[in-house]
């Protein structure tokens, strides 16, 4: 006979009890949040389950998918792998904060304009991913991009078209610097 | 000038901006009153017998309200006919929380239901269960000899035809011959969103069901056979979904548990699985092939044999049909095919993306590919020879074949002709280089499907009907084909599905969701126009009098004389005028048997790859690819193009990257999660490209379509192969193509 436990505290008939939950304060889209939330709550599920900003996807829920990028102080981050009470002095931009459908991002658009996804899951965190690339203005070239972009899995397989989106704005962003 | 034709126009996504903005709910999402949370806990065994499950422990935990477990379970249904659902194989079908006994690893055991997400994920980390295990078998190696041929399969499986001609003697006297296996291991669906449910109580037994399905019919008639409810009490819904590949056409356990807790706690409930958790059902099954070719001097086949083994669960019976196409693709008089399942101690294998063809195409087009070579004959030029100009399993004739035009306007486009023959002969500086090619059939099918239409005085039209859109671009064709059916503006018309109030549609998969809801969606907006017509007809001094409805057309908001457009009503005057507020009607469409009986009617594509091979490391780059196909009319060739796209990476996956690995030693998959079940990322996709061979076709349905899920996996992991095999002078017949294999 095996027994399967995972905490040492399981002994004795008795099992831990979980950490009380606690206020976490968050901006996120430029709106504040108090939530009551226990203190090991995802940035991604407080996200999701508590200020329902669904637009945020979970694909993994360990840091291999990139469906669930946010944006924080421009930074681009799996909000799976950070824990919502870090962020509490932080500026939380998600894809909701981006653009509406009355107006767009122009990510947003150039996404529709490529036909850059098919299912949608993963788009959101590629929409965050590729506005966290123009911010570290580091990637140029298509080879760039598809590097940098490679955090980001597509599963129905819309990379072409999310290259183009994404190449396309990036041009865009260089000639109105030059 | 018609303003108003859509279909057969690059169209962009009308649920784009809901996509791009996050504002598209999934079933995971919906916002519901007083809900709780459900985490299910996963078996550690492979095969045994739970003998206590501690849930004690855990309810003592505040916050915690119940853990669901075969211990506690309600009974519900008794018979295997109420768990099976619409598409289900032969077999007993899975319970979960039935019994005490383990069947797979990973098998759903207990669900607990917390207040939280944190406090169910918690209190389910912490629940002890004690096991009796008892000895598993999950390696198909060890059951070669234990095949056997499947009873009934599911529906649309076909058993392989019986032999004909003389196919062991034919292949004896061949001038050439060949005969080797081909493998591949189990993949798993893994779409980007897992599988949840969100189950709204309404009170009274009442509920509101929003569940990622590919079919709300089939998981509201499996909820309602399991738990006695009755369909006005069970409304299922699912407005989009995160990619499917097949893995939602049968209801899978987390709505069922949903469900169960909420009935039993009279609340909402929200289950939601784990990645870890997606590898716990369906998938495309282990399957080792045998394929035996022989050749005549003059390069045609002189005979075909081709053997699939593949796994199954203990309690049903899986099938897919892996080898018939082998018997219709080429013209050969001596054919013989078979196909054998094997019991494991896994959970049953489920379609995906192209089942059985993927599998069988692979194994195929590699042995053509090795006896081209053998022969001396161009790849190409080798299947011209062969070209089936019928279909022989069926004997019939083909409804529409342009598979010819594939290859040459493939090979053309793809520079084909720059290919030396030899392989190891060409190069870019340390990387050989290699071109390959294969190909593929998928059938045209077409379904019963239901759909209802309003239009308004204000001319907006509503279609729906309870189809699904798994990001395959149904809510966007849809719209094409009812806007230009009645002549209206794309802004004036909303097209919705994914719900069980709407009229009925089959599970969206095999391809034959265009043909059926679209040929649905023309028929009801066409019953619409004819009810236009009568009242525009009542219109005072109408220049529509007497007109039949073959002798006017609808578009840019009218409708019109065929023969002299200028005489014309606005669509929208004929309903004001009416002082109707709304004309509404139902209709469905069935294939039209008469028609389709006679023919035998196939999609078919020809792949074209270029690879580039590290010599000295053995990394394969798929620089290019270039996916011919003829799948008859294409009504929207922006989203049908980003479909057979998505095939080709889901091809590349499969050649070079994907495979789900079992321990044997645990009966347990290793690399169940998204960083070792390797997929492409952005940077291994290169140049890749579609091309739509024009076809058209009157026999498979009234909009001439054939769909385009499936046909463009075909094809892609064997000219792939084959490409590496140019490239390096080595042939792999075990996929995936890992570097060691090259070395
Ligand atoms: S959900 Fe965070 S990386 Fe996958
Ligand atoms: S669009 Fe479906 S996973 Fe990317």
């Amino acid at each position: 006979m095996i027994q399967q436990s995972s905490t040492s505290a399981a002994a004795a008939g008795g099992v831990a009890a979980p950490p009380p939950t606690g206020t976490v304060r968050l901006t996120i889209n430029g709106q504040q949040h108090t939530l009551q939330i226990a203190p090991w709550t995802t940035l991604l599920d407080a996200l999701r389950e508590y200020v329902h900003l669904t637009g945020t996807k979970k694909g993994c829920d360990h840091g291999q998918c990139g469906a669930c990028t946010v944006l924080v102080n421009g930074k681009r981050i799996n909000s799976c792998l950070s824990l919502a009470v870090m962020h509490e002095d932080h500026d939380i931009t998600t894809i909701e904060g981006l653009g509406s459908q009355e107006n767009l991002h122009p990510l947003q658009q150039a996404f529709i304009d490529h036909d850059a996804f098919q299912c949608g899951y993963c788009t959101p965190g590629q929409i965050c991913s590729a506005q966290g690339l123009l911010n570290e203005g580091r990637a140029h070239t298509e080879e760039e991009i598809k590097e940098h972009m490679s955090g980001n899995l597509c599963r129905c397989g819309a990379y072409a078209g999310i290259l183009n989106a994404v190449k396309e704005v990036v041009d865009s962003q260089l000639r109105m610097k030059n | 000038m018609s303003t108003t034709n859509y279909i057969g126009k690059p169209t962009s996504r009308v649920d784009g901006p809901a996509k791009v903005t996050g504002a598209a709910t999934y079933a995971a999402e919906f916002q519901v009153p007083n809900l709780a949370y459900g985490w299910v806990v996963s078996s550690a065994i492979a095969k045994g017998r739970i003998t206590k499950v501690h849930s004690e422990e855990v309810l003592a935990i505040p916050g915690v309200l119940e853990v669901f477990s075969h211990e506690n379970v309600p009974s519900l249904a008794w018979f295997d006919r109420n768990y099976k659902d619409d598409v289900a194989p032969g077999g007993s079908p899975f319970r979960p929380l039935h019994e005490d006994k383990i069947q797979f690893n990973q098998q759903p055991i207990a669900l607990v239901v917390a207040e939280t997400l944190e406090l169910a994920r918690y209190a389910s980390s912490v629940l002890r269960i004690d096991y009796e295990e008892e000895k598993h078998e999950t390696d198909i190696e060890a059951k070669r000899d234990e095949g056997f041929e499947p009873g009934n399969g599911k529906s649309g499986w076909m058993p392989p035809p019986p032999p004909r001609g003389n196919p062991d003697k034919a292949w004896e006297e061949a001038e050439h011959r060949l005969e080797h296996e081909y493998v591949h291991g189990a993949q798993h669906h893994n779409p980007m969103e897992m599988f949840g449910a969100t189950v709204e109580w309404r009170g009274d037994k009442k509920l509101t069901v929003y569940d990622k399905t590919q079919g709300v019919v089939n998981v509201q008639n499996y909820l309602t056979k399991i738990f006695g409810l009755s369909k006005d009490d069970c409304r299922v819904i699912n407005h989009y979904m995160g990619g499917g590949f097949g893995s939602g056409l049968r209801p899978q356990y987390s709505v069922f548990l949903a469900v169960l807790a909420s009935l039993e706690l009279k609340r909402s409930v929200r289950v939601t699985l784990t990645r870890q958790q997606m590898f716990s059902f369906g998938h495309r099954p282990h399957t080792l092939q045998y394929v035996k070719l022989g050749t005549n001097p003059d390069g045609t086949l002189a005979a075909l044999q081709h053997h699939a083994l593949h796994e199954t669960s203990q309690f049903e019976e899986y099938t897919e049909n892996v080898v018939n196409w082998s018997g219709m693709l080429y013209q050969c008089e001596n054919v013989k095919l078979g196909y054998q399942l094997a019991k494991l101690d896994v959970f049953t294998p489920q379609d995906m993306r192209a089942p059985g063809a993927a599998t069988g195409s692979f194994a195929l087009e590699v042995a053509m590919d090795e006896m081209a070579a053998a022969a001396g004959i161009d790849p190409i030029d080798f299947r011209i020879r062969n070209y089936a100009e019928e279909d022989q399993n069926a004997g019939k004739p083909f409804s529409s074949k342009r598979l010819r035009d594939c290859y040459h306007q493939g090979a053309a486009k793809f520079g084909w002709d720059q290919r030396n023959p030899q392989p190891r002969s060409m190069r870019k500086g340390n990387r050989l280089v290699g071109y390959g090619m294969a190909g593929g059939v998928w059938d045209a099918t077409q379904k019963k499907a239901a759909a209802k239409a309003t239009l308004t005085a204000d001319g907006q039209l509503l279609v729906s009907s309870a189809t699904a859109d798994i990001g395959t671009g149904t809510y966007t064709i849809m719209t094409q084909i009812a806007a230009e059916t009645l002549g209206l503006p794309l802004e004036a018309v909303t097209f919705k599905l994914g719900d069980t109030d709407m009229p009925e549609a089959p599970v969206q998969g095999g391809s034959w969701t265009a043909a059926s809801v679209g040929s649905a969606v023309k028929s009801v907006c066409e019953a619409i126009g004819e009810k236009l017509l009568k009242l525009a007809q009542k219109m005072e001094g109408s220049p529509l009098k007497g007109a039949s409805p073959d002798e006017v057309e609808f578009v840019n908001g009218q409708i019109r004389l065929r023969q002299d457009p200028d005489n014309a009503v606005v669509i929208r005057d004929v309903l004001q005028a009416s002082g109707e507020t709304k004309l509404e009607t139902d209709s469905s469409a069935t294939p039209n048997m008469l028609k389709q009986g006679t023919h035998s009617m196939h999609s078919h594509n020809a792949v074209f790859v270029e690879v580039e091979v590290d010599e000295e490391f053995g990394t394969v780059h798929v620089t290019r690819v270039l996916n011919a196909v003829a799948a008859g009319r294409i009504l929207n060739p922006k989203t049908a193009r980003s479909q057979v796209l998505g095939s080709i990476v889901w091809g590349i996956s499969m050649a070079l990257m994907e495979e789900t690995i079992m321990d044997h030693q645990f009966g347990r998959y290793m690399n169940h999660n998204y960083s070792e079940y390797h997929i492409p990322v952005q940077a291994d996709i290169h140049d890749i490209e579609v091309l739509f061979v024009e076809e058209e076709d009157d026999v498979v349905n009234p909009l001439g379509v054939k769909g385009v899920g499936e046909i463009g996996l075909l094809g892609v992991a064997a000219a792939i192969t084959n490409a590496v095999y140019h490239a390096t002078g080595k042939r792999v017949r075990d996929l995936p193509i890992y570097l060691d294999k090259l070395l």
